[in-house]
């Protein structure tokens, strides 16, 4: 018992044990995922963090003790972020075709989104940090978290926002499309890939690959149109 | 493969360092992705293999990359505590109004393909 206890000693201080569960833990969220179908709940990356989370919550671990080893998950969300140029060149020449529709149609969306999502949580009395770390809840991850930070809300806040939001987005895309009779299927994907980003992208990806190819571009040019728009929309709701 | 992760990061670095040092209100990575973008788009060719698989392989792992800061909200469990009402309602309802605008707009403009 001694033994054990000085062996989880040398464990909690060392980066191996928060990197060895990150990767662990996702590796039975894909598979478990896979045993729940396609509902907005089969998501590895929600699965993961509930269990860290509780995890975390059981052995009294602090995230800052976690977060030594899973920094270097963490860190390649930058270098990825960047990646994303790649499909976003790949569609260079449709993104051309249609830019004249795609790009008033995401800074529409970015706005409302947005602004209505800090204007609601604002009547309904939510902190400050709340409010300004939804202002990006439409955006993949981490752009989103980028922005938080600048605009001085809780990129953790704005993390899981996201992550509601695309799950949300998975929900709504379907009765909202048919509610409003939407049958192009570019339209359909770039209000997923803009309103959900790369979750309800992938939801998209499913059902048509037109949807998922310009759900791709929306979430790329949706994360440089917000974080333009977004700090601009604060000044100018507090002002 | 490591050609290709040192472009994505120094494209990083400099977006970095353009965000700070100028002042510019966007993250690092994103100025980051505008430059990979241009890159590409001035050289015109189809980039190398390597570049797509390392991309390829980061863009695939997405989900996994987001899981250390979702579980930060392990340190935010109070204030989720005091705004379940706000963010139960802003949530779905701003998503839905952007599902609804970008796909108007989107339908209204683009030309038939």
């Amino acid at each position: 018992m001694d033994k054990l206890f000085h062996l989880w000693v040398y464990l909690e201080t060392t980066p191996l044990l928060g990197l060895a569960a990150t990767l662990l833990v996702w590796r039975a969220a894909v598979w478990s995922s896979s045993f729940l179908g396609t509902g907005p709940f089969a998501n590895p990356m929600l699965l993961s963090v509930l269990a860290l989370v509780l995890l975390l919550l059981a052995t009294g671990t602090p995230y800052s003790a976690y977060f030594e080893g899973a920094q270097y998950v963490h860190f390649l969300l930058g270098p990825a972020t960047v990646a994303l140029a790649l499909p976003m060149y790949a569609n260079l020449s449709r993104i051309r075709a249609s830019a004249r529709a795609i790009l008033p149609a995401l800074l529409a969306g970015s706005i409302v989104a947005s602004g209505s999502a800090m204007l609601i949580a604002s009547l309904l009395g939510a902190d400050r940090t709340v409010v300004l770390s939804l202002a990006p809840k439409s955006v993949t991850t981490p752009i989103a978290m980028g922005i938080a930070e600048q605009i001085g809300g809780q990129p953790s806040l704005a993390a899981v926002f996201v992550l509601l939001t695309g799950l949300s987005a998975i929900v709504l895309i379907g009765p909202t499309m048919k509610l409003m009779r939407v049958a192009d299927m570019r339209a359909q994907g770039l209000a997923a890939g803009m309103a959900g980003h790369g979750l309800a992208t992938a939801r998209m990806l499913l059902v048509s690959e037109t949807a998922g190819a310009f759900g791709g571009l929306a979430i790329g040019l949706n994360g440089v149109i917000t974080a333009i728009v977004v700090p601009l929309l604060v000044t100018f709701l507090r002002g | 493969m490591l050609n290709a992760l040192t472009l994505l990061i120094v494209c990083q670095f400099v977006g970095e360092v353009i965000a700070r040092g100028i002042g510019i209100p966007l993250p690092g990575p994103v100025i980051g992705l505008l430059l990979l973008l241009t890159w590409l788009i001035l050289r015109d060719r189809t980039p190398d293999p390597t570049l797509r698989q390392t991309g390829g392989w980061l863009l695939a792992h997405f989900g996994l990359l987001f899981v250390p800061a979702g579980v930060g909200v392990v340190t935010q469990l109070d204030v989720l505590g005091r705004s379940w009402l706000p963010l139960l309602v802003a949530i779905p309802v701003s998503t839905f109004l952007g599902l609804v605008v970008t796909a108007w707009v989107m339908q209204r403009l683009a030309k038939p393909e």
